[in-house]
This record gives structure tokens, sequence and C-alpha cells, in this order.
């Protein structure tokens, strides 16, 4: 079983950061175990946390009256859940529930924050790694935004 | 040789064999073909005056019988025709329909006045119709009966460049017979076999003795056409240079004149794209299956579900142009061109094939970035 | 001059519908559906990967690629999406109706090429269907490849085709199944996101993988390039192509793209071959 301290080393969006950032991030971080069907974050409420998947899947989904509960993207072990953390407003977009039994490593984004504030070549580092995963996900959603098996389309 | 009883005499030959003779006349201000009864419809004394978006007929100051390039019709009218049933199908109670295909017409064609351009033209498409995986058996019907009689081009057009595509003005091969008209010395036609057929017919035919100087006054009308071209075209390597210059930007500054009419897809003697409908018989719960005439410039020719591929004017142009001059080589194997410029003629808008390559090969390597 | 032979016989089977009688259709989603027909006269036997032109009746023809077989006993399954008159002719037709049918024509999945590798099947939406006789070839030859994975893209869970085969499927030990769709409402439980993510997780060995893409043509050229950063190279990925087709054996003229008629150098295109081909707009 990994420790904390090698999950963080070894996980991509981490590479490349010095062992004293990588010590830090890890002080932030705990296992978290969810569920299927437990909620962990709802849209709106405050961004404190990013995750990262290690078992199991989580589903981020918004509620669209008439539709119910519409899930947008699913978030498989070895990715990084979150990045609202880190931007302002910090606050939640989606909601996200997990759809099987997950566990999570969960990292205390406001104190991150707090670190990154005082340290800006941290906070440099962090802010690249975490907007390449804004930038990887918009890329997806413009994609399906393509509806490409859709019916036909006006030009 | 034969004289201008000859010219008659042949006809009647031809018509005693059975075939339906079409040959050129006079109509409506053109040159065009259609059934000819005897030699007396041929436009004795006509010429055409062709250039870009331009067609007249003009008064000879002789009365050749064939004294003019190509008119807008071409033997794919016969060939392929526009409009045709190929079969029709009646339902059987709880059975599989009976399909009937057509029938072939009752009487082989004899085309009369074929240019050679228009030989290369019918053998270009006979690639496509008889020598693919597939035979079409509509056309190969018309065509396996057909008598060829070529005729040589003594009176290239403004817009002509067969010399250019290595189609004209003389006939090769591919004819049963082939016809050199000559003016001086009385009017007279040297007539050349190049068939069984052909060799059939001629001796039927009250004649005489080909001379040398008949030869050289044939070969001297040819000549004299060559030097006498509407066009000129480098066409060594279009094949590669299309390939090699799909996004150039002549397409765009073509489609700006462009109207999409299709005029060229339809006097084009090569074009062949054609469409199926398939319609239902009211009266008696049947159907039937046509073929007619497609152009790739109308909009819905490229639709695949969910829209069409070549909604722009540009991409038409483009894939007309560079499927008559490049991707024909690869799809057939050889050029879709002939080089009859019948598409510079009738054009409303004058837009000149051999221009437009022209241009392309003058700024070869230039790309259409706003299109590309 | 030119062979011409006079066909007095019909040209059958290629040419002349051959009558085929609807024996069950089953609904497999919302707009698709699949027919099982068997013949009245001739029988045409697509390999997979090739197309049949079905013919409604006094309504016109389409291209549909087999989604199954050959069958032994010349039966044709043809998988169909209702988008047009014809399309929903064919869909409304219920078994006893007789339907008429043209090919087989264009080329096959390269399973020949694929034997001793690994076999990657990237298919989006209505693209399972004409992919499936590959999937079918593989499981029934299964020693003949390595490791074969099936990846799978669909709109919603709702347009997912041949849902319990995708079940039986992902329950074997010898097939790895990824799906994924491009949003869920409700009970999902699976992967929502496009299908190109699901390619660098899956467990194959670029070196020697024969990968097989077919869906929209956008899709494909996503699923190619995710294909392509994994190391397989283009000149053994394949893609199915489509253009708009009238006749089916190279006499109309509109299934060109480029330099290729689709009927008859295709639909199955190797990569290499299409990919510039595919970048130019409006070709």
């Amino acid at each position: 079983m990994q420790t904390l301290d090698q999950i963080v080393a070894e996980s991509p969006v981490f590479a490349g950061l010095e062992p004293a950032q990588l010590e830090l991030i890890a002080g932030c971080a705990h296992n978290v175990a969810f569920d299927s069907g437990a909620r962990l974050f709802r849209e709106g409420e405050a961004a404190d946390t990013f995750y990262l998947v290690r078992r199991g899947r989580i589903a981020l989904s918004a509620h669209v009256p008439g539709r119910g509960d519409v899930t947008v993207e699913t978030i498989e072990p070895g990715e990084v859940l979150g990045w609202s953390w880190l931007f302002p407003p910090y606050t939640w977009h989606f909601d996200a529930r997990a759809v099987e039994d997950a566990g999570v490593v969960a990292f205390d984004g406001a104190c991150l924050r707090g670190k990154c504030d005082a340290d800006h070549a941290l906070g440099y580092e962090l802010l690249s790694r975490f907007a390449q995963v804004a930038i990887d996900r918009l890329q997806q959603t413009r994609t399906l935004l393509l509806d490409v098996y859709g019916n036909g389309h006006d030009n | 040789m034969i004289d201008l009883d000859g010219l008659h005499a042949l006809v009647g030959v031809l018509r005693d064999r059975g075939f339906c003779v079409v040959g050129p006349m006079r109509r409506e201000g053109a040159i065009v073909y259609e059934e000819i009864e005897s030699a007396d419809e041929l436009p004795a004394g006509w010429t055409e005056v062709q250039e870009a978006a331009t067609y007249r007929l003009e008064r000879r100051t002789d009365e050749a019988r064939f004294g003019y390039p190509v008119g807008p019709h071409s033997w794919k009218r016969y060939l392929l025709p526009a409009r045709v049933r190929l079969w029709q199908a009646r339902r059987r109670d709880g059975g599989a329909p009976e399909i009937v295909e057509e029938a072939l017409p009752e009487r082989p064609f004899a085309l009369l006045g074929v240019r050679p351009c228009d030989l290369h033209a019918i053998a270009v498409q006979d690639r496509i119709f008889l020598e693919g995986a597939y035979v079409d058996r509509d056309y190969a019907g018309r065509r396996e009966g057909a008598f060829l009689v070529a005729v040589n081009c003594g009176t290239p057009g403004g817009t002509c460049f067969c010399a250019s595509m290595g189609t004209g003005p003389r006939a090769e091969s591919g004819y049963d017979l082939a016809l050199t008209e000559l003016l001086e010395g009385g009017h007279r036609f040297l007539a050349e076999a190049g068939s069984e057929r052909g060799v059939e017919v001629l001796a039927d035919l009250i004649g005489t003795e080909v001379t040398q100087a008949d030869v050289d006054a044939a070969l001297r009308v040819t000549h004299d056409a060559v030097e006498h071209m509407g066009r000129v075209l480098e066409s060594f390597d279009l094949r590669d240079l299309l390939a090699r210059n799909v996004n150039h930007p002549r397409f765009a500054d073509a489609a700006e004149r462009c109207l999409t009419c299709g005029n060229c897809t339809l006097v084009c003697p090569t074009c062949f794209c054609t469409s199926v409908d398939d319609v239902n018989v009211l009266e008696d719960g049947g159907a039937e299956r046509w073929r007619r005439w497609d152009s790739c410039y109308s909009v819905d020719y490229s639709n695949i579900h969910g829209g069409a591929i070549r909604p722009s004017s540009r991409a038409r142009y483009r894939q007309w142009l560079t499927h008559k001059f490049g991707t024909w080589v690869d799809q057939f194997g050889t050029s879709g061109c002939v080089g009859c410029g019948r598409c510079i003629t009738w054009c409303p808008v004058g837009i000149d094939v051999t221009e437009e390559l022209t241009a392309i090969r003058a700024a070869d390597g230039e790309v259409d970035h706003a299109n590309a | 001059m030119a062979t011409a032979t006079t066909t007095d016989t019909p040209s059958r089977g290629a040419i002349i519908p051959e009558p085929y009688r609807v024996v069950a259709r089953a609904p497999e989603t919302a707009d698709t559906w699949t027919l099982l027909l068997e013949p009245l006269g001739m029988s045409i036997i697509p390999e997979p990967g090739q197309f049949n032109m079905l013919y409604a009746f006094g309504v016109g023809e389409v291209p549909i690629s087999t989604s199954a077989g050959p069958e032994p006993g010349g039966e044709l399954v043809h998988t169909i999406r209702a988008v047009g008159p014809v399309t929903q002719a064919l869909c409304a037709a219920r078994p006893g109706d007789v339907i008429g049918v043209r090919g087989p024509f264009g080329t096959t999945w390269p399973l020949e090429e694929a034997r001793g590798g690994d076999l990657v099947i990237v298919a989006g939406g209505i693209g399972l269907a004409p992919v499936r006789p590959a999937v079918y070839h593989a499981l029934a030859h299964r020693d003949d490849y390595a490791s074969v994975t099936l990846l799978v893209g669909a709109r919603t869970p709702a347009d997912l085709l041949f849902v319990r085969e995708l079940e039986d499927w992902r329950g074997r030990f010898d097939i790895d199944v990824g799906v994924t769709v491009d949003s869920a409402v409700g009970d999902w439980h699976g992967r929502v996101g496009v299908v190109p993510r699901l390619i660098p997780g899956a467990a194959f060995d670029p070196a020697s993988t024969t990968a097989l893409v077919v869906g929209p043509e956008i899709m494909m050229t996503f699923t190619a390039r995710a294909l392509l950063e994994r190391g397989i190279a283009s000149d053994k990925i394949y893609v199915s192509m489509e253009r708009n087709m009238r006749c089916g054996v190279g006499h109309c003229g509109h299934c060109q793209l480029g330099p290729v008629l689709i009927c008859r150098d295709g639909p199955v295109f190797r990569y290499d071959e299409m990919q510039q081909l595919m970048e130019v707009r409006e070709l």
C-alpha cells in the first residue's frame, strides 16, 4: 500500500516539482473513501478541496429541470478532480458524486492557496499544472459540443 | 476517295443496314446531333464561331459539310442518354417483385461526324462503363452496336485545344470509318476504314483510288488545324499539379465568377455523373428506376446525412476542375479532358479552363489561407 | 476498341436488386433497427467491412454495411439508422416484407493483415454496426490475435448499440471493452467523456497493433490522433469513409473523395492514405 508521499510523488499532475514542494503538498493530503452514490460536493459550494481519484469513478453533473441530473463528465482513477480551488471565485461549478465505491486522496486547497500566496514559485508551478487540467477538460468539452453523433445539423 | 454522292450513299448504306444515323444538323442557331435521313440535312456551308461564353453560326464561303468544330451536343446524348429507364418492377402477391430490364434501342446508332476529340471522349467513357469491375448494361448495349464515322478536323474553333490534350485534330483509332473533307480539286472525302465493319461499308460505296496527293492534302488539312487551335494548354503534368495545389487561391477566384449552373457538365463529352430516381407507379403498384444526368455543381450532389460536403461554390468548382484534369487519372487511368472547348464556349460567364490551369501553374504552391 | 459485352441476362445482385425477405426486425435504439433478411433468389455474401445497396420498393436505395456474418444460409444482417425517407422505409419494414439488395461492394476490414498482433477497434455511434463483423471474426478466431480491445462511444446511454452484446463481451476474459458516452442522465454508472480519452489507458502494444476506427469523420480524426500519440503507425490504422453513394459500382461519380471512389476503393481505407484528404475542407 502506497503512502501519501509516494502517491503524490508519482502523480503526473505533480511531476517535476521539487521534493520540498512535494512534501508540502503531501502534508495537505489525506485519504477519503466514498460509498457508491455519495456526494463529494455540490455546485456553488466553496471549492476548498481538490482530489486525486485512486479507485472507482466520480461523476460530474448538473441538475437540469425536466431532465434530472445530467452527467457531463466522469473522472477515472489516476485523474485529477477539481481546479476551482485555485481560481476565483473558488466555488464548484458542478455536482460530484461517486458512481461506484470510490477511494480518493483529498487535498486541502484552502491551505495550499495560502501557501501559494506566500510562495509565488510554488504558486506558479501549481497554477500551470491546474491550468493544464482545465485546458484538457475544456478541449474535451468543446469536442462534445460538436455533437458528432447528432442527427444532422443546420450549417 | 468518295464525293458528295458517295457521302449521300454512305448515309443510305448505313440506314439500309438498319442503323439509326445520327449526324450534325442546323437547329435553333446551333449545330446539333440528331437523327438524319439523308446527307441533305448536314449543315452545308455553315461554320461555328466560338469564344468564351460565345457561340454563333456563320455562313462559310464554301459548301463544306463538316466545316465547324463541335456544337453543344456530344455523343453521350445517345450513348449515355440524359434520362433513361433502367427497369420496371412489379409486385407479385407475397413474393419477390418481378424486375424487367428496359429494352435497348431497336436500331443501333451510326454516329456520323465524330470529331477526334469526341472519339477520345467515347473511349474515356468506355473505360468507366465497360472496363471497370461492373459493366453498365445500357451503355454497353448502345456502344457495342454503334458504328462510328469519324471526321477529321479542318476548322478548329476558338476554344479548341485538342492538340494540347493529344486527342486531335486527326483521328488515329477507335473508329469504323474516318473521313477527311477536301475542298480543293473537287468536293471529296478521303475515307479510311478502321475496322472490319468499316471495310464492309466502304466496299458498298462507289469511290476512286486514293492518290499520294490525296493523302498529302488530307494531312495538310489536319496539320493546318493544329496551327489554328483556339487555345493552348500545357498538359503534361496536370494531375500532379492539381494534387499538390488542392488549396490554391485560384479556386476562390473562379468561384467569384462561377454560377454553378452546371452548363460545363452538360456539354462536356466525358462528364458522366448520373443519379437514379426510384418512383412508384401508382396505377399498378409497381416501381421504376430511372437514371438521369447529374452534376457535381448541384449542392445536394455531395449530400450525406448531416448536409452537403461541398456547400461552397469554391469547393464545387474545385471538384469539377481537379476531377476533370487530375483525379480522373487516379480513378480511371486517363485524363477526363479531351480539349473540345465546349465548357469554355458554353460557360455563361466565360470561365476558361486553360486560363484557370495556367494561372494555377503560374502560382504553383500558393495557398488560400482564408479557405484552406 | 472497347470489348463490350451486351448482357442479355440481367446483372443480378450488382445492378439489379435481388429480393430479400425480412425475417426479423429488432430495435436497437429509438431510431435504429437491425433487420435480418433471407434471400428469395441469389445469395449475396458481404465480408466484414463491405456494404450492400438496400432498396425500399419505390422509395430508393441506400448503402448499408453488413453488421454481422457472413451467415451460413446467405442471410443478411443490416443495422440501419432512420434518418431519411429510404432508411425510414427500411426501418419500417416488417417480417414478410420484401426489399431489394445489391452487392456486396467495397473493401474489407484487414483482419488477415492484423493476425499475430493486437487488434484495437474503436467505434462511435452507428459506427459500431459496420465493425461488429470484425469483432465477431476476432472472437471466432481468437488465437489469431494477441489482445483484442473494443472501445465504444455514443451520444447517450440510450444511443448505445448492441447493449446486451457489449455487456456479454465485457464479461469475457479474452476481450477488453471500454464504453463512454457524451452525456448521461440518471442511472448511468459508466464513463462520460469523449472516445479518444479511452485510448491512453487501454492495454495494447502499439508496435504490434492494428486499429480499426469507425464513426463520424471528426470522431475518426480525433481518435486517429490519439492512436498515433500512443505510437501506432498510421499505416496500421484503418478508417471507414462515407460519401454520397448512388450506384455502388463506380459508374455515377458521386462517392468520389479526391482520387478515390469510396464504393470501389473503400469504404475501408488505411489512415495514412486518407489523412491528408481528410484535412482538406469540403473535398
